[in-house]
């Protein structure tokens, strides 16, 4: 297969770092980190991205996708730039999750799962997230990782996706396309 | 807030402020037990004074973790240790506060257990949401290596260990320790068949022991002031500590480190303050989702939350994630929510789960959703029964523990399926 590796290579250093972790006869056990370091700029992996692992590890493209497909955090398409994940299993719908949601998803005028028209907001639920005790809570994944935000409601989620679309537009404004 | 009238051995950064830095931790003894095993200590020394402790799994099954340890097949070599830093059962928030607040005690366990079983390699396998955490235990793990207490040639000895953290990616499974090793070696995570059990066939199939995070913080401190001294904590056939994270319908919740054998009383009304709006509890789950429904009577509240005592009410301590449930709450809403959460994770290795789960998330929406027919929970049952015994592992098993005890024990929740509005659950 073609790959135009000039335009989709891997940061190299950060590349040894990961494949150092494992034994050199256990290359595979990196591609899990890699694929986290090929999402991280674009919020997915791309088919590139799915060859480049693959030759790093002496994988098949199909077997790197089997990865992308079988885990959750992984995307195989372009995505909205921020996930809101509501956890809303049983501990944290004993304190308000489901409403918590659905209340949210009404303000931002989408269905639960969909992305806000100017593609920025996703807002899906997940499963547990280990923070029970500080319902209603979700994680943020954007390029820059995952972070937590506890003990919400409906008025600090709305703050918090006011200052990510301020952030958004100032961002635009500097690379001069806004 | 001083949940107990002792010091703390697990959450002691609740006490200790800084906690997390590798100075204060040294300040307060640390890295002393790991010093003496290395310097003073023979690895099957070690075994012995945790077997001593009668220490066990705290990640649900409850294993004795010395026994664990002296399984470790000397013939096969390298031997590996992984941390279960998993932690996706829902009810469960300890090994968290753990990792973030005493990590380095939790990084002595592990290092302690790696010299225990002659290891020279550990693995902290996280859940991909704990990004954020593995950062910051990339850096512990850093300062550990600037202080020359990991690397080669530790304290002038010939044992050398390096400790390194995994990132899981949104797998609930892979807390099931071989669906926890194949993820590790880079495939999809799946369980393995057992035996063999990973002591003898573990990560690249080379002996490898597999605790849970809160089992290696209680190690440290065994070694430091002895198996006696633990023993001292708990009842007799379940020594020791344990962290119950309490959640659900109350109005404290949160970690709680009690001495196993506490109540399930004491631990709801004393330190969770009881039940919102003053609501009477209806039933208990004491080991998260994966739970069987405990009858909230008064002979269950006052059982000990131990691993002997609980099977008396009909289900197991597990990982001790209690959530309480009180009688607002619909028991078909409740089973409806856990069957979703297993049918989402469901490995799909194994046919009972992954299409057992699938029939039952059909039933119970509809039953959640008062479009049933009295004899769609008769069906319901008839399919739990059916994927009960025949799973690969235990997740399969755990996905029906909710549903069947739900209907045998709170039949009356039920039998009203006749439509009635049930849409507002919450208590707010």
């Amino acid at each position: 297969m073609h790959v135009e590796k000039s335009a989709h290579r891997l940061p190299s250093l950060e590349v040894q770092a990961i494949l150092a972790k494992y034994p050199p006869d256990q290359r595979r056990s990196a591609v899990m980190p890699l694929l986290y370091l090929a999402q991280r700029e674009k919020m997915y992996v791309g088919r590139e991205d799915l060859a480049e692992i693959a030759e790093i590890l002496g994988l098949t493209p199909t077997e790197v996708a089997s990865i992308v497909g079988f885990y959750s955090l992984y995307y195989d398409e372009p995505q909205g730039k921020y996930h809101i994940q509501v956890c809303t299993d049983l501990p944290c719908a004993l304190r308000g999750a489901d409403r918590f949601m659905q209340e949210l998803c009404a303000r931002l005028g989408i269905q639960p799962g969909k992305t806000t028209a100017d593609g920025l907001i996703t807002v899906e639920a997940v499963m547990c997230l280990a923070a029970c005790d500080k319902a209603p809570m979700f994680q943020l994944q954007s390029g820059a990782g995952l972070q937590y935000y506890e003990n919400q409601t409906l008025e600090s989620a709305l703050a918090l996706i006011e200052q990510l679309r301020q952030d958004a537009a100032t961002k635009r404004g500097r690379n001069g396309h806004g | 807030m001083a949940d107990t009238q002792r010091p703390y051995v697990l959450l002691r950064h609740r006490e200790i402020p800084d906690f997390d830095n590798l100075e204060v931790y040294r300040q307060n003894n640390g890295f002393k037990a790991f010093e003496k095993v290395v310097t003073q200590m023979q690895p099957a020394e070690v075994v012995e004074v945790v077997k001593a402790s009668g220490l066990r799994g705290r990640g649900g099954a409850g294993f004795p973790t010395g026994l664990k340890w002296s399984f470790i097949d000397n013939k096969n070599w390298p031997h590996y240790v992984v941390a279960n830093a998993d932690e996706s059962e829902p009810g469960t928030f300890k090994d968290r506060e753990i990792m973030e607040g005493n990590p380095y005690q939790f990084l002595e366990g592990v290092a302690i257990c790696a010299y225990a079983v002659k290891a020279n390699a550990a693995y902290v396998y996280l859940r991909g949401e704990f990004w954020e955490l593995a950062g910051r235990l990339d850096q512990h793990i850093a300062a550990m290596q600037a202080a020359g207490l990991l690397g080669d040639r530790l304290f002038g000895t010939d044992y050398a260990l390096n400790i390194y953290t995994h990132l899981g990616a949104g797998a609930y499974i892979c807390g099931e320790e071989t669906a926890l090793l194949e993820s590790l070696e880079g495939k999809l995570g799946q369980p393995r068949l057992r035996p063999p059990f990973p002591p003898s066939f573990g990560l690249y199939s080379k002996p490898t022991i597999v605790n849970n995070v809160e089992t290696l913080a209680n190690v440290p401190l065994i070694i430091e002031h002895g198996s006696d001294w633990y023993r001292t904590y708990g009842t007799e056939k379940s020594p020791g500590v344990k962290i119950y994270s309490l959640s659900g319908c109350v109005n404290r919740p949160g970690n709680y480190e009690l001495p196993l054998g506490a109540t399930f009383r004491e631990l709801i009304f004393e330190y969770g303050g009881g039940i919102p709006g003053g609501r009477q509890v209806k039933a208990i789950m004491a080991a998260g989702a994966s739970s069987s429904l405990i009858v909230a009577n008064d002979q269950a509240l006052d059982t000990s939350m131990d691993y002997e005592s609980v099977p008396n009410v009909g289900a197991q301590l597990g990982s001790a994630s209690v959530i309480v449930i009180d009688e607002s709450v619909s028991i078909p809403w409740l089973i409806n929510k856990t069957v979703h959460f297993f049918r989402h994770e469901s490995c799909g290795k194994c046919t009972p789960c992954r299409e057992g789960t699938y029939w039952m998330s059909h039933l119970t929406e509809r039953i959640a959703q008062d479009q049933a027919k009295p004899a769609d929970v008769e069906l319901l049952y008839e399919v739990a029964s059916q994927i009960r015994g025949k799973c690969l592992c235990a997740l399969g098993e755990f996905s029906i523990e909710a549903v069947a005890s739900g209907i045998e024990r709170f039949r009356g929740d039920f039998e009203r399926l006749e439509p009635q509005a049930e849409s507002d659950q919450r208590i707010g």
